[in-house]
């Protein structure tokens, strides 16, 4: 006899829900508890960041980026600096490189320990939270000093930083790497090798690298399945060339290739060689050089278009902007991962429990403030 | 490939449809196509054996002036052999109409849909077409150059922008 089946209902999940990461709503068409199609509804946090663009002058769109993915600010400013400075052709002074890298990876570890510790709270573990937080707390800390803020930075302009970084922050930064290490061995002692967390995420939401090409996921999400893509190495932009690095791939350690599990811990191994990035460019850091010397006064990129993609800590954040001369762009999109990260929730999450959905939602890592820019 | 070579290749298999090569002005080299012959480029570009191009990073929409057409243009990548190509294509501002490629690119499903919320661009053969950011009963499409908000949304005063 073949499995008995109830009639089918939908069920909203969110816009108000502790577990989908912001203001998103999951339209389920359940069948009992398994879950037989899912749609995403989104847009409630959309602000119209496209349509403000077009009457902003270049260097103030630079904020509103941050605001897209507001935990991984630096990652979105560091990608449209970079779009707007390849236009324009402007080169930058080696140590404003070698601080927006340190920036850069110090954001990406950030915006992972956001990632893991949710994953842990989203399928039951509470104390994970708050020791990834508490590490964040120090690199926040950092950032703190730099630019005055915690979490939106407008840290990086175009043509160079917003300040350079004030005395004691090498030695500061030295001094959280030392003790990271340590830090990434009790996360892995108390969540990744955790029998409950294990046969919570194991084998659940197999995404194959054929499907996650085809649905454009990227990311640590795309690794995850086993895909050697990593624009920092692919296409290598700013200085990531000369550092030496490895990316992690999902191996299938306690399931299957490409499972919530490998998601999780994909950017667990992403953090240490984060770590591993900063230690490098600290140690080659220049004493000299200007921050702001490359600053352009006007910024009025010559007409044209460009696509300039770089790697955010969620994915490919790529920047489409149309130039015609003028200091305001005339048409600028934000290609943000997790849209398309994302949109393939349906294809792995069909057939499982709502509470599988929760995890496999949970191991994405979406920030709704980019989706729905 | 050079984005010269994919786009002597594609103007030998598919002749008028594929319209002219932009270098100029632009850091993506750029292939102008035909707006209803999209569906078949992109297929080709995915299934030929040199090409393999099996990921669209970005689909844009794109307004340049009142009078002129709206474009969409179509970043794509082949994974496998590290090359790159820009599509871009051209609609009316009457009747704005482009073939869909959802059913190739799965990525482009979402990204079509964000570029008829925004620009009214009908994306024939598109499984499921509705807005996703704006609200479904917003009237207008927001970047368009001539977009004039409604003064009231469901009672709600917009508030003009400059």
């Amino acid at each position: 006899m073949g499995r008995l089946h109830a009639e089918e209902m939908v069920l909203n999940m969110g816009p108000q829900h502790p577990s989908t990461h912001g203001v998103l709503r999951l339209k389920l068409r359940t069948d009992g508890e398994i879950v037989s199609h899912i749609e995403p509804v989104i847009g409630y946090l959309h602000r119209s960041f496209e349509k403000h663009a077009e009457n902003l002058e270049y260097q103030m769109i630079t904020p509103f980026t941050g605001r897209c993915d507001y935990l991984a600010a630096i990652g979105s400013e560091h990608g449209y600096a970079m779009a707007v400075e390849k236009m324009m052709g402007i080169e930058l002074p080696e140590r404003v490189e070698y601080l927006r890298v340190i920036f850069a990876e110090f954001q990406r570890i950030a915006s992972h320990l956001v990632a893991v510790g949710t994953f842990g709270l989203d399928v039951g573990a509470i104390t994970p939270f708050i020791y990834c937080f508490r590490e964040r707390e120090l690199i926040l800390d950092l950032f703190e000093m730099a630019s005055g803020a915690r979490l939106l930075y407008n840290y990086i302009w175009i043509g160079g930083l917003a300040h350079d970084v004030p005395p004691g922050f090498v030695e500061k930064a030295y001094e959280f790497l030392d003790a990271f290490d340590e830090r990434v061995a009790e996360y892995n002692q108390i969540l990744t090798g955790n029998k409950i967390f294990i046969e919570r995420a194991a084998d659940i939401g197999v995404m194959t690298p054929e499907v996650a090409i085809n649905y454009g996921v990227t990311g640590p999400s795309l690794r995850a399945s086993g895909v050697n893509i990593d624009i920092r190495r692919t296409e290598p932009y700013s200085i990531y060339d000369r550092f030496d690095f490895d990316v992690p791939l999902g191996q299938g350690l306690q399931g299957t290739i490409g499972d919530s599990w490998d998601r999780y811990y994909v950017r667990v191994l992403e953090m240490n060689e984060s770590a591993k990035i900063i230690r490098q460019a600290l140690d080659q850091l220049p004493v000299e050089g200007d921050v702001k010397s490359a600053i352009p006064r006007r910024i009025r990129p010559p007409k044209g278009e460009i696509y300039f993609r770089s790697e955010n800590p969620r994915g490919e954040l790529g920047y489409y902007i149309v130039s015609n001369g003028k200091n305001v762009p005339l048409r600028l999109k934000m290609r943000s991962p997790a849209f398309s990260n994302l949109s393939v929730i349906n294809e792995i999450g069909q057939g499982w429990m709502i509470s599988d959905v929760i995890a496999i939602l949970g191991s994405l890592d979406i920030v709704l403030g980019e989706i729905d820019r | 490939m050079t984005e010269q070579e994919i786009y002597a290749n594609l103007s030998r298999k598919f002749g008028d449809k594929v319209i002219e090569f932009m270098e100029e002005g632009t850091h993506n080299p750029t292939v102008v196509v035909d707006a209803g012959a999209i569906a078949k480029i992109v297929t080709y570009l995915k299934d030929d054996e040199k090409l393999q191009f099996d990921s669209l990073m970005n689909l844009a929409g794109h307004d340049a002036d009142v009078e002129t057409e709206f474009s969409v243009i179509y970043h794509l990548v082949s994974t496998e052999l590290k090359h790159y190509i820009t599509l871009k294509v051209f609609t009316s501002r009457d009747e704005p109409k482009v073939a869909s490629i959802a059913n190739i690119h799965r990525t482009a499903d979402w990204h079509e849909r964000e570029t008829f919320d925004l620009y009214g661009i009908n994306f024939e053969g598109h499984p499921d077409l509705k807005r996703i950011l704006m609200e479904d009963d917003w009237e207008g499409y927001p970047l368009r150059k001539d977009y004039v908000p409604a003064e009231f949304y469901r009672g709600m005063r917009i508030e003009k922008v400059k």
